[in-house]
């Protein structure tokens, strides 16, 4: 066996170039599909937290009826039990509550629907990425008077700009028609075209004064110290407010998680695919390694090496290969991919594009550390199935008929 | 006492509608010790004679007896293990593994046996240099010339202690002086050590120094000589 295997390992070197080339193509493969996995694993993963970190948070908690008819009335029940419990409760990070109205907005050139979120400036300074994605202008610091931050969708869309004016019109919580005026102090823009659209951001006492009701909010935004405690801390949650609803990212946004699972899937596909077209290479170029060494087989079969022996031989052969090309392609994808998870990628040429899916224009590669494990197994049972086509044709020469041919 | 005895052996080939016979009710007896050449014109049978005593082809009539058992009962794997240890063989070209050295080629065989390490050591240094190749232990096949790997291959034959070692046109590539060295060298393995040696050949200079020359002639036995 032990000889078996010396010579397995030096028939791999007897055609250099050749060997070369399979390995070459192995690690290229292997580089190339991990490699491409892991930009879009990053897009995907710098998509979920920043939707995360701009408007999603891990939970919220709102009146069961708010997300049908956003009404001003419909604000979450028992508001200051539910900020006590978040106080000590000791899987949150950190907690925001708001204001939420719906509005129209209207500046000289027009008017758009919109949700005016009241916001504690101070806290939400920790809490959300808000004060991150200003543009333009400030965080809420230079304006006195009801300061406003628009997204930069909005502003273009209404023709404002920093210091400009627009005023708000929404039916208060007595039902009243009210009309505000608000002066922009800063321009921000997110990941998300669409929030960045939609989205006013304002102090929460500037909202509180206009309503009957002044301690109503309309949604409370947790983080947790660990995004994976997410579903158990919502348990905790509902239990002991059951009049409100309760819900994690993946259920406000289910397509940000089901793409995380997709994933997974979209991993083993490719990278199958990958996989498989190197087998029929591999494949190929053992069997030609078989049949041009016929004579050889032959004479070794009428020596004494018995069939098992042979075919384990074209079995080592092509083992050896993929033990050379595997840890090769694998550190070389992790060295590219922990480079550019550091570096990014500049995709900015097509970023007007990716921003409206809410993607950022720099993408850092990451793969999960159990991907680099699978993949390894997964390469390792392929070249296993591979090497099994030749290593049987390899059987089927007939002693005689491969001695004959001179 | 008969090592090989070939009882009415018959080798039928099938080629469309032609059959070719290339081995035509052959019977015939080797002893222990014996250095015999197989001649004949090409096509005559030859090879298809050595294939069949040695169990690399089954004929398709008749029984090969070794030691009185017949081998073409065998199936395949029982056959490999047969050869393994019943027969050394020198084929013309390609004898010897292109990976191994000439010394590893020699333990090769040893090692599937299951010889233990110092013999195989001793034996194969042994072998080599009774063939002359003490020097060229550790090449391979490709820094050797053709006779010095057809050399090597006798002591790879010899390797496994055979009771008999086929040869099939042991010299066909072989130079002049290399042809003789390696006959002396086959001819002191028979004499000192009464290896018995069946080959075949069209050189004239290896039928002269056979002890008994066998004729084939589309697949019969045309002449049986013994010479002293
Ligand atoms: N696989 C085969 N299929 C068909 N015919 C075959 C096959 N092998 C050998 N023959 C035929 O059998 C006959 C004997 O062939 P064999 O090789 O034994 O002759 P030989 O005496 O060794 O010839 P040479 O001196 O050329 O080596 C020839 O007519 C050959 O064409
Ligand atoms: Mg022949």
């Amino acid at each position: 066996m032990e000889k078996i295997i010396k010579i397995a390992w030096r028939n791999v070197w007897r055609n250099k170039l050749r060997s070369l080339v399979v390995i070459t193509s192995m690690v290229l493969g292997l580089w190339s599909g991990l490699f491409t996995i892991a930009m879009s694993n990053g897009i995907n993963e710098q998509r979920v937290k920043s939707a995360i970190d701009t408007y999603l948070h891990h939970i919220q908690i709102h009146n069961p009826l708010f997300e049908y008819n956003l009404d001003i009335n419909s604000s979450v029940e028992d508001p200051l039990q539910i900020l006590k419990e978040l106080e000590n409760n000791n899987l949150v990070k950190g907690f925001s509550s708001r204001i939420i109205i719906s509005a129209m907005a209207s500046s000289a050139h027009g008017a758009e629907g919109v949700r005016v979120i009241g916001i504690d400036s101070e806290n939400e300074k920790q809490f959300s990425d808000i004060s991150k994605n200003i543009l333009k202008g400030n965080y809420f610091s230079n304006i006195k008077s009801k300061p406003a931050l628009i997204g930069q969708k909005l502003a273009d869309n209404l023709k404002l700009d920093i210091k400009k004016k627009l005023s708000f019109t929404f039916v208060d919580d007595k039902g009243d028609l009210q009309r505000i005026k608000f002066k922009v102090e800063g321009v921000f823009k997110t990941a998300s075209s669409i929030h960045d659209s939609g989205n006013i951001y304002v102090k929460k006492e500037d909202l509180n004064q206009l309503l009957f009701n002044n301690s109503m909010i309309h949604e409370v935004a947790i983080l947790c110290n660990n995004i994976d405690d997410s579903d158990i801390l919502k348990q905790e949650l509902q239990n002991s407010f059951p009049e409100n609803k309760v819900e994690t990212w993946k259920d406000i946004s289910p397509e940000l998680g089901s793409v995380q699972e997709l994933m997974v899937w979209f991993f083993f596909i490719f990278m199958s695919i990958i996989l498989l077209a190197l087998s029929f290479g591999i494949a190929n170029i053992m069997l030609m390694a078989v049949l041009e060494r016929k004579r050889e087989l032959g004479m070794l079969m009428s020596v004494g090496l018995n069939k098992t022996k042979i075919f384990l031989m074209i079995l080592f052969e092509t083992i050896f290969i993929s033990f050379i090309s595997l840890p090769v392609g694998i550190v070389l994808s992790y060295l590219m991919i922990s480079y550019y998870g550091r570096a990014g990628i500049d995709l900015s040429i097509v970023s007007q594009g990716l921003e409206s899916f809410g993607m950022n224009s720099m993408v850092y590669t990451h793969l999960p550390s159990d991907y680099y494990f699978k993949i390894t197994i997964l390469t390792l049972f392929v070249t296993l199935v591979s090497s099994l086509f030749p290593a049987r044709r390899a059987l089927k020469l007939d002693p005689a008929e491969a001695v004959r041919s001179q | 006492m008969n090592v090989i005895e070939t009882k009415n052996i018959s080798k039928l080939y099938k080629q469309a509608d032609l059959e070719i016979r290339a081995l035509d009710n052959v019977s015939v007896n080797f002893k222990q010790g014996e250095f015999t050449a197989i001649v004949g014109p090409s096509g005559s049978g030859k090879t298809t004679f050595l294939n069949s005593i040695g169990g690399l082809d089954s004929p398709t009539k008749g029984q090969v007896l070794i030691d009185n058992n017949d081998i073409t009962q065998l199936n395949s794997n029982k056959l490999i293990d047969f050869r393994l240890k019943n027969i050394g063989f020198v084929f013309q070209s390609y004898n010897l593994i292109p990976v191994l050295t000439a010394k590893e080629n020699v333990e090769f065989i040893m090692l599937m046996q299951g010889v233990s390490n110092k013999i195989r050591d001793k034996r194969s240094k042994e072998l080599l240099e009774a063939v002359g190749l003490q020097e060229h232990l550790n090449r391979r096949p490709n820094q050797l010339s053709g006779g010095q790997q057809q050399r090597v291959a006798v002591a790879r034959a010899l390797a496994s202690k055979p009771k008999f070692v086929l040869a099939d046109e042991p010299t066909a590539n072989l130079d002049s002086s290399s042809t003789s060295n390696l006959l002396d060298i086959m001819y002191r393995l028979n004499n000192d050590e009464k290896m018995t040696f069946i080959f075949s050949t069209h050189d004239q200079r290896v039928i002269d120094r056979a002890k008994r020359i066998i004729t084939l002639e589309d697949g019969k036995i045309i002449s049986d000589t013994n010479i002293k």
